[in-house]
């Protein structure tokens, strides 16, 4: 039990937890809004996008790589099905759609995933580059612009709800997107290959150290290939799911969220260099600058305070881990190669 | 022994492979001009054409020079168009202060360069300590910076652009010395050579790219690392600073979130100019070229109207991506051979 | 089964323009602890390549167990019992030991999906083998390096490992770690598994092989009966040249101390250290792993802060609170891992050698002179017979022996007076290394005061007019040159 406990407190998610924690009730407590059914459910839905996309960052960084391509990528391939089925006039539901812009997804990921597995040229740059050519296909090539109408399937999915919150106060109702569905399960199933399947731990450990890795037995080429492609698909299902709840393609609307998302699963604990960190705190991370970002106007700060908040934020939260360590090096060895002296 | 001396013969070689790089932008540069020159010459060849490029590009060319800095220290700064943003935003308030009716004091233009700058440097400060003293990994520590920065100016003008301003400013910096090189030319050449000299020809120079190289080596050399950190991205502060001053004087106005292209651009021009994302690597030079390769390539494309100019970007990340895949195919020839014992 | 495990006969291997193996043979029996040994670069790296599968030969066959080998891939010679433990183990520091015991195996098994339970019986088989204790649980990136390699062996052992190949398995190992790894490998000898073990510390290859193998520059030297060797046979066949190691005695003594160090203290490394050194004098600092030395070097200069005491330069009190004070008080330090803490490889041999002195060369606003930063980098380069013919190559192009003299001529470029080096031949080949004692012995003869902190008791012996021996952190005996025997040392410091 007290072994289960220090560990616990080695951890990083019980921390992020307690803050996560703090902000509701300190929200709660000025706002009395917060534990109110409708803002969860609001809370929830805004959950949706963010969330799918920290899954595929998440499982990036911990194979120590990074994406800074996946907001191009959901907006070429949404924004690709949205005007492809729009043209061929589709009037089903929502499968194809979604089976489209993964296919879609999966290209595309594939694409960075033969530079970054393959060729093994640094994630940073390749994404960078990658997120410019999807920019570039769907700005130039498809010559994109606002869609405001969708098909009638995607409509249907963005606008049906499992359920509506009413507030029983102010009598505001909030619905909870089907996408939360698709959101869950992508989560689970995310968990279940991390932590289940030898491509998940050859992500850990390709994470930890490439080249043992490779001694090791795995396919850290393939891996890595799969892996991006895996993204590719998530990201891609984000940006569906978004254009539905929208109910309206907006092309550019995306661009430029890679950084809070990457923000967000940093703060939840997940290490920079890769190899270690956990869903739970990624998600959690995410919460954390979801709650920031849409519930600060409830205690009446205005929304263009938010990028203040969020700022601090992550120069806070890394800051303080990064700190430790710096301390933990200053008392304990400087190099870790020298071990613990017996007291 | 013998080993020795087969790698040395091979050195003329790698140092080659290193120009080659350089060799290689200039002849993407030269096809480009080559290939404009058949195709419009009459509208991309003009005075006035390359008079406004080189209004143009000292905007993302300037924080490109500080990104590239910190680069070769193995570190990157995602802030320049924040701090860039924020100290226009604040210039530009102080600028009507100065000139409530219109009339804008001699002084005033240098005074705004001046508190810029120094203004970019105490935020380029505040990079350095968080990544020297504080040890966040660069690329969150500005990050965060970048995005507080950002929040900081959206409070100030609460979301809105600054406009209106003594139009003194706008004509003072778009207007041209001898009626032929733009003030923004100058203020990026001038800088542009106070990198190539600190790189290449002073102490902080040669300890920036041994400190990119191995940061443990050279604090076991005596370099003081946290203070060359501090350093390097103060310069880099102030480089996206005088980027602002510039942006501030091409659109007449400044805003929270303009240019925010550049971050990721700046990132590219610097790889594509040849400086190794892990530091210790990289030469003004390559740098340069790419900044005006990026430029002479979006003006280029504009001359075509039929063409959108959104095909840029694809353009661009496709050129950053075959760059790097030569590279690595003409990197993967020479040093597998050379772990033989 | 035949009486030779692994018959390596006749293998040639070239690298583009190298030939890195000229027709070498091996020949391993089953139990048979067998070392091989050579310089860097020898070519024994990549023989053991060739026998694990990673390369193949250009000419010349492999047998195991009476089978030729055609072909391999690692993974098949895993699968015939053939277990690589790599200098830096192979592990992961961001995994559970349970997981890094328990993967290799379920990878081999081609499985997909993770069953907890079975990887833990796996990993619990594993270390039951040897008898190690350790928390499955643990991540290993927090074990020591001893653990370490424990986890490593532990994990070849279950792949009815026949013959296990360690690289230079003792490098970073106490004495008493070193000790309990010969009596695993003792064991494993007695459960028939043949171990080759690549060293070059002579010492190790007496104590722990039967049979010794030695390479240089691709080609078989030798291969006998360890009895038959000794340290002078060793060290020639090694080289090809022969030495006569000279002991050093202080000629030129000065008479008033360089440095003193008094009551020196730093908490949970060292306390109440006091001692102090002469101008031509070499003073050797002697302990196991965990005394402290490293600590203590790190501290004269000043990478951690002593937290009581003081330290003296030349009468004088002086504050060494970081690197660029002990430069200025005339203090050099030459790190124990020179390529991570010594070196920039990538950047000039030029560069290398003036960093440390960078600000001499330049003017009050760093401009460089670019005339005397010449100069001095030809100086250098000339007095320290640097193999180069172009200052400006890459640090890395050279030979390990003369990276070593880059690192010495850094801090003797600056006019120290006092030279502090931990470890000063850890990894350098037998050449290598007396040259640089011979540098460190003429060093002191011109009045340097030098500091060689050790655990190579030889050298300690050979090198030094006085030997401190640290033991838990405290100075336990100073010996002088005449006392300081190795077995007087070592009964001090265990």
């Amino acid at each position: 039990m007290q072994k289960n406990l220090k560990k616990l407190t080695k951890r990083s998610e019980p921390y992020i937890f307690l803050v996560v924690l703090a902000l509701c009730l300190l929200i709660e407590v000025r706002s009395g809004q917060f534990f109110t059914a409708n803002n969860l459910v609001d809370i929830a839905s805004a959950m949706v996008v963010p969330g799918l996309f920290a899954i595929g960052t998440f499982m990036v960084i911990v194979s120590g790589g990074i994406d800074v391509s996946f907001p191009a990528l959901a907006s070429l391939t949404s924004y690709a099905t949205t005007k492809i089925l729009l043209d061929a006039g589709y009037t089903g539901g929502i499968w194809l759609p979604i089976l489209m812009s993964m296919a879609m997804g999966a290209l595309l990921g594939a694409f960075n995933g033969v530079f970054i597995g393959f060729l093994g040229l640094p994630a940073m740059i390749v994404t960078l580059g990658s997120s410019s050519v999807f920019k570039g296909l769907m700005q130039g090539a498809l010559n994109s612009v606002q869609l405001t109408v969708i098909p009638k399937g995607m409509q249907s999915f963005g606008t049906s709800a499992l359920f509506v919150a009413t507030n029983p106060v102010s009598g505001l109702t909030s619905r909870m997107p089907l996408g939360f569905l698709v959101f869950a399960a992508v989560l689970i199933l995310s968990f279940f290959i991390m932590r289940y399947t030898f491509f998940g731990r050859g992500i850990y450990a390709i994470g930890g150290n490439e080249v043992s890795a490779h001694r090791a037995g795995f396919h850290t080429k393939r891996t890595k290939f799969l892996l991006y492609v895996f993204v590719g698909m998530t990201a891609s299902l984000a940006g569906l799911i978004r254009t539905c709840m929208m109910q309206q393609n907006h092309p550019t609307n995306m661009l430029g969220m890679e950084m809070n998302i990457i923000a967000g699963v940093v703060l939840g604990g997940t290490a920079i260099t890769g190899g270690a960190g956990s869903l739970t705190g990624c998600m959690l991370g995410t919460l954390l600058i979801v709650i920031v970002e849409n519930s600060m106007i409830l205690i009446g700060i205005p929304t263009i305070w938010k990028s203040v908040f969020v700022g601090a934020l992550i120069i806070i939260g890394t800051g303080i881990s990064a700190y430790q360590v710096v301390r933990a090096n200053r008392t304990g060895g400087f190099k870790s190669r020298i071990r613990e002296v017996k007291a | 022994m013998t080993t020795s001396n087969n790698k040395t013969m091979k050195a003329p070689g790698l140092w080659a492979r290193k120009d080659s790089h350089v060799v290689r932008l200039l002849l993407v540069m030269a096809i480009w001009l080559i290939f404009m020159a058949l195709t419009k010459p009459t509208r991309f060849y003009t005075l006035i054409n390359f008079q406004t490029m080189a209004s143009q590009f000292p905007e993302y060319g300037l924080m490109s020079l500080g990104v590239m800095l910190c680069m070769i220290t193995g570190g990157i700064d995602l802030s320049p168009v924040a701090v860039a943003n924020l100290v226009s935003v604040l210039m530009a308030m102080l600028l009507k202060e100065l000139a409530p009716d219109g009339g804008l004091p001699g002084y005033a233009i240098p005074l705004v360069f001046l508190l810029g700058a120094a203004m970019g440097a105490a935020l380029g400060i505040m990079n350095g300590i968080l990544v020297s003293k504080v040890r966040i990994p660069p690329i969150l520590a500005t990050l965060g910076m970048s995005e507080l920065l950002t929040g900081v100016a959206i409070v100030i003008t609460g979301g809105a652009a600054v406009s209106k301003l003594p139009m003194e400013y706008a004509t003072t910096i778009n207007s041209k010395i001898a009626g032929l090189v733009p003030v923004q030319l100058v203020i990026f050449s001038v800088m542009a050579v106070l990198v190539w000299f600190l790189l290449s020809r002073t102490t902080f120079g040669t300890k920036l790219y041994l400190l990119g190289t191995n940061p443990q080596a050279a604090r076991y050399s005596g370099l003081n690392n946290d203070r060359l950190l501090i350093l390097t991205y103060m310069i880099s502060g102030i480089a996206a600073a005088l980027g602002g001053l510039v942006m501030l004087a091409n659109y007449n106005s400044a805003r929270a979130n303009y240019g925010s292209v550049y971050v990721l651009q700046c990132i590219l021009v610097v790889v594509l100019g040849g400086v190794s994302p892990s530091g210790g690597r990289g030469k003004i030079s390559g740098v340069v070229l790419a900044i005006l390769l990026l430029r002479m390539l979006e003006t280029g494309i504009n001359r075509f109207p039929q063409i959108s100019s959104y095909y840029i970007s694809l353009i661009w990340g496709g050129v950053l991506l075959l760059v790097m895949v030569l590279d690595y195919f003409s990197a993967y020839r020479g040093p597998r051979k050379r772990k033989t014992a | 089964m035949s009486d030779i495990l692994l018959r390596a006969s006749g293998i040639h291997k070239s690298f583009v323009g190298v030939h890195a193996l000229k027709g070498v043979s091996l020949e391993i029996a089953p139990g048979e602890i067998h070392c091989l040994a050579g310089e860097n670069g020898c070519g024994k790296s990549t023989l053991i390549k060739i026998i694990s599968g990673v390369y193949q030969p250009d000419a010349g066959s492999i047998e195991f167990d009476g089978k030729r080998l055609d072909k391999i891939t690692p993974i098949d010679a895993i699968l015939l019992g053939i277990q690589v433990i790599y200098q830096d183990f192979s592990v992961f520091p961001n995994l559970t030991v349970m997981e890094n015991l328990a993967l290799n195996s379920e990878l081999s098994n081609k499985r997909k999906v993770v069953n907890w339970k079975r990887m833990r019986q796996i990993a619990e088989e594993a270390v039951a083998k040897i008898n190690f204790q350790v928390d499955l649980d643990a991540l290993v990136g927090t074990l020591s390096v001893a653990q370490k390699q424990m986890v490593a062996i532990s994990r070849a052992l279950m792949f009815n490992a026949r013959l296990i190949i360690m690289d230079e398995p003792t490098t970073a190992l106490t004495r008493k770690e070193v000790q309990a790894l010969f009596k695993v490998i003792m064991q494993l000898k007695a459960q028939g598994i043949a171990i080759l073990f690549v060293s070059h510390k002579l010492n190790e290859v007496f104590e722990i092989s039967e049979r010794f193998t030695i390479f240089r520059n691709g080609e078989l030297v030798v291969t006998g009966q360890t009895k038959d060797l000794d340290a002078a046979k060793f060290s020639y066949y090694m080289t090809g040249r022969a030495f006569s190691e000279e002991q050093f005695t202080a000629t030129k003594l000065g008479d008033k101390p360089l440095l003193e160090v008094k009551n020196l203290g730093l908490a949970g490394a060292f306390s109440d250290i006091s001692f102090s050194l002469r101008s031509g004098e070499i003073l050797g600092i002697t302990g196991l792993l965990d005394s402290g030395r490293s600590e203590l070097a790190l501290a004269l200069f000043g990478i951690r802060q002593a937290d009581s005491g003081e330290i003296l330069i030349k009468g004088k009190k002086t504050a060494i609170t970081c690197p660029q004070d002990a430069i200025n008080n005339g203090l050099g330090l030459v790190p124990e891992d020179r390529l991570s803490e010594g070196l920039f490889l990538p950047r000039s041999i030029a560069d290398n050698l003036i960093i440390a002195e960078v600000d001499r060369l330049a003017n009050r606003f760093k401009v460089f002179d670019r005339e005397k930063r010449q100069e001095e980098v030809d100086r250098l380069m000339k007095e320290f017979a640097i193999a180069s013919p172009n200052a400006n190559n890459a640090c890395q192009t050279l030979s390990g022996g003369n990276q070593q003299r880059v690192v010495l001529g850094k801090w003797l470029a600056c006019g120290l007076d006092i030279l502090v080096l931990n470890g000063p031949t850890v990894g350098v080949d037998i050449g290598s290394k007396h040259d640089i004692h011979a540098i460190l012995q003429n060093l002191a003869r011109e009045g340097m005061g030098i500091i060689i902190i050790s655990d190579d008791l030889p050298e300690v012996i050979q090198n030094c007019s006085r030997v401190i021996i640290l033991k838990e952190g405290k100075i336990v005996q100073e010996l002088d040159a005449a006392e300081a025997t190795e077995q007087a040392i070592l009964s001090k410091m265990m």
